[in-house]
């Protein structure tokens, strides 16, 4: 099936498989969880019915999306060892102990309060039950903010020294986790994850705004409560979040030049300004960047403010350091590319909401329904960005992504490759197609939460009601 | 820190040690339930013994992280060379971990029950039986040269192995009777004692026929285990473990609720005692000592702090959210 791969191109493509499936979850789960604070706090200052009704829709939503990130993310955790056992000798010292922090500070966290913010409603009272869901909103921003850490300090690492077995050792822990880049990609993020989140509700309201038009009385409370609140986010956050993408790139211009010049498809370095690059076809084997089309001297004004601005290209570099350029240059278009038309929906549903039409412009609808998921894309095209763009190395020019791998023969790799991704996609195609159905439902009066989920009153078949307890309800 | 040294390795060694031990607790009668499950009658009845678990089952396996991130951090070479040379086993664990997990999530919830509680009771199998087969293979011996795995990549399948396996699966079949016992009531807290009769026997001679077998493995086992002055110190440990098998049998005999379940862990904690007198101070026999494995100083240090402050709170809201959920299930689930 994979030819003559070489064991550490399969390792590269499971890592690549497995994390990007896995980051889908946590994406949901970061936003989700503060999402679902705000809504029971708004329900428990306001006493309005329309948020506890709208917590108990999304609760089981992240229900499912939790469950499906801690499964995935064991496997994260392991595949360090198994397949990037040298990576865990040299880096273990450094890397090791700040993920052990994320699953000492976020992990439990999460698990230990999630039991309680999905069953203990009724046993623990509202007061507790608050803090339950406070506490797993936190630990999804704590796991956020370790797990930058240590993909910041790999793509700028500082604070440490090498002994004689060839180990990075931590010399300075502040300098490690306040690395150069880490503050930035954090931001990033976190604001990924709440956009992400944002469109998800938005593009579920949205889906039900189009469905309940028709119905006597009009969309229900939830449905128009949802839609507003995800379009106060795009409208608020899209923008943001292109100011952080742009400080971003600056920091990383400034410490991973070979990545920006793989991001804009710059083979050759320009002395006296370089071109803004909208589409373009990169040719690595030649270096250069063919059927290009640019908009001239716009790329230093991003990227210094001066459009005479000397940048360098990959030319600058040694060709084995180059960043495989294809990927990156397009999954950074990809992911730039969806930014801007969150934005832009953003400003639509400002303009319809100055003009009390936010839930009658059913364009503007669809528009919310295609971009539904579109964050999800973003995400894996930013991560796949900086990712790739790292290359060749796991320690941004200390240790080459060859030299990390296991000493594994390429079978062993290809065979556990086979077995992740037909597993993953049974599993979590099984697992997304649960959410959609949950979210098929509209969120009415009497919604029930998590607790509707795992209970069978049945032997056998599960009748829709149970799944839809709305069903019964209007009844 | 100041003139007295202070030997962070072997505290590290002891912490890895509990984070096992504490999944081995917690996760053990958990996946015990999958493995039980083809066992239980259909319908209610595991609707009650799947909801007795579905409010800590998270929790439970963020301790397997906790080991396998704590292994990277204090014993980085260790989990180097452990991780390829039990590399099938180990995807086969986390393999089985996501059919089990998902199955929890996804179970009632489609009209598919049949193929969720099967995925439930395989992945949860799978799991316990990987597990097993990984301790087995580190305990029989790895091959190391420089610092790196040097074997291929089935040396972990062998008869003791497989009987390791088969010995974690009953064990945690036996944790999972045990904790039904004292969580539920009526038929299947009666199925469960007869289930117990069994998988405590199954678990006692699995013990056995393991403890037999390690010695045989290698010189340094035999002499640490038979010999003097070695058997001063291990004698105790299988006088102990028939005490309280002893004990486990009259408990179930006076059909006691709890006692069953804490007498089995008393068994996998003497076990647990028992491994660590083989492989002290080897983390991957026979040629790794956990102080040729440890990460630097300032690594163990500052990961130190993080456990000292970290797991005592961790241990409160734990016993915090089994308190919220305590008393006996119905299959109605939490309301």
């Amino acid at each position: 099936m994979f030819g003559n791969a070489s064991a550490i191109d399969l390792a590269r493509a499971q890592f690549a498989f497995t994390v990007s499936f896995h980051f889908i979850f946590p994406a949901l789960s970061i936003g989700l969880a503060s999402y679902l604070a705000v809504l029971e706090g708004l329900w428990l200052k306001t006493g309005r019915d329309v948020y506890h009704t709208l917590f108990k829709y999304w609760v089981k939503i992240f229900a499912v999306a939790f469950g499906m990130g801690v499964v995935s993310g064991i496997v994260m955790a392991y595949q360090f060892g198994t397949n990037w056992a040298v990576y865990s000798d040299k880096a273990g010292p450094v890397v090791g102990p700040l993920m052990a922090y994320e699953v000492l500070t976020a992990f439990f966290l999460e698990a230990g309060f999630l039991g309680v913010m999905l069953f203990g409603q009724e046993k623990v009272g509202k007061a507790l039950h608050f803090t339950a869901t406070l506490a797993v909103a936190a630990g999804t921003f704590i796991s956020a903010f370790w797990i930058i850490v240590v993909n910041s300090w790999m793509q700028t690492p500082q604070g440490f020294g090498v002994n004689q077995q060839g180990q990075f050792v931590p010399l300075d822990w502040l300098a490690v986790i306040f690395n150069p880049s880490m503050p930035y990609r954090l931001v990033h993020t976190v604001l990924g994850a709440y956009l992400t989140v944002a469109f998800v509700v938005g593009g579920v309201g949205a889906w039900h705004l189009l469905r309940e038009r028709r119905r006597p009385g009009g969309p229900s409370e939830g449905t128009k409560v949802m839609f507003s609140m995800a379009m106060w986010m795009a409208a608020l956050v899209a923008p943001l979040q292109i100011v952080a993408g742009h400080t971003q790139g600056t920091n990383t211009q400034q410490y991973q030049p070979a990545k920006v010049a793989a991001m804009e498809g710059n083979y050759r370095s320009y002395p006296d300004g370089a071109p803004l690059t909208l589409f373009g076809i990169p040719d690595q084997k030649a270096g250069i960047l063919r059927d290009a089309l640019a908009l001239p001297g716009l790329g230093s004004l991003i990227l210094k403010g001066d459009r005479h601005a000397a940048v360098d290209g990959l030319d600058k570099f040694a060709r084995a350091d180059w960043p495989p350029v294809q990927i990156v240059f397009w999954s950074f278009r990809i992911m730039v590319g969806i930014g801007l038309a969150m934005a832009a929906l953003g400003a639509w549903s400002l303009l319809a909401r100055a003009r009390h039409r936010l839930f009658d412009w059913s364009w503007m609808h669809r528009l919310a329904v295609l971009l539904g998921p579109s964050g999800f894309v973003a995400v894996i095209a930013g991560w796949a960005t900086t990712e790739s763009g790292r290359q060749p190395f796991t320690v941004y020019h200390w240790l080459r992504t060859a030299q990390s791998v296991s000493p594994l023969a390429a079978p062993a790799v290809a065979s556990s490759l086979i077995a992740f991704v037909v597993v993953y996609f049974a599993v979590f195609g099984a697992g997304t197609w649960f959410i959609l159905i949950l979210m098929a439902g509209s969120p009415e009066p009497g919604e029930r939460g998590a607790e509707a989920l795992d209970t069978t009153r049945t032997a056998g078949l599960t009748p829709l009601p149970q799944t839809h307890p709305n069903a019964m309800v209007a009844q | 820190m100041t003139g007295v040294s202070i030997d962070l390795t072997l505290i590290w060694a002891g912490i890895i040690a509990f984070a096992v031990f504490a999944y081995v607790v917690m996760d053990g009668f958990d996946l015990g339930i999958g493995i039980l499950f083809p066992l239980l009658d259909k319908g209610p009845v595991r609707s009650a013994a799947i909801n007795s678990i579905a409010p800590v089952w998270d929790g439970n396996e963020t301790w397997l992280v906790l080991g396998g991130g704590g292994l990277l951090a204090a014993f980085p070479l260790a989990y180097a060379i452990i991780m390829p040379a039990v590399y099938v086993p180990v995807i086969l664990m986390l393999l089985g971990l996501v059919f089990r997990g998902v199955a929890f999530e996804f179970r009632a919830r489609t009209g598919r029950l049949w193929l969720w509680d099967g995925a439930f009771a395989f992945g949860s199998t799978l799991a316990a039986l990987a597990q097993g087969v990984t301790l087995g293979a580190i305990l029989q011996g790895v091959k190391v040269a420089g610092r790196g795995y040097a074997g291929g990549w089935w040396d972990w399948l062998t008869p003791f192995t497989l009987l390791t396996g088969i010995a974690v699966v009953t064990g945690y079949a036996l944790l999972g009777a045990c904790w039904l016992i004292w969580r539920t009531e009526g038929a299947l807290q009666n199925r469960c004692f007869a289930l117990a009769r069994w998988l405590g026997i199954g678990t006692l001679a699995a013990l056995v026929a393991v403890s037999a077998a390690t010695p045989f493995l290698s010189y340094d086992y035999y002499g640490r285990w038979l010999r003097a002055p070695g058997i001063y110190l291990t004698a105790p440990v299988p006088i102990l473990v028939g005490l309280t098998a002893l004990l486990f049998a009259r408990a179930l005999a006076k059909r006691a609720e709890l006692a069953p379940f804490l007498l089995a862990l008393g068994v996998f904690l003497l076990g647990f005692i028992g491994l660590g007198i083989s492989m002290f101070p080897y983390l991957v026999p026979p040629s790794v000592t956990i102080y040729q494995a440890a990460s630097p100083r300032a690594s163990q240090l500052f990961m130190l702090v993080g456990v000292g402050i970290m797991v005592p709170i961790i241990l409160v809201y734990t016993g915090y959210a089994y308190w919220v959920f305590r008393g006996k299930v119905g299959h109605e689930g939490y309301h």
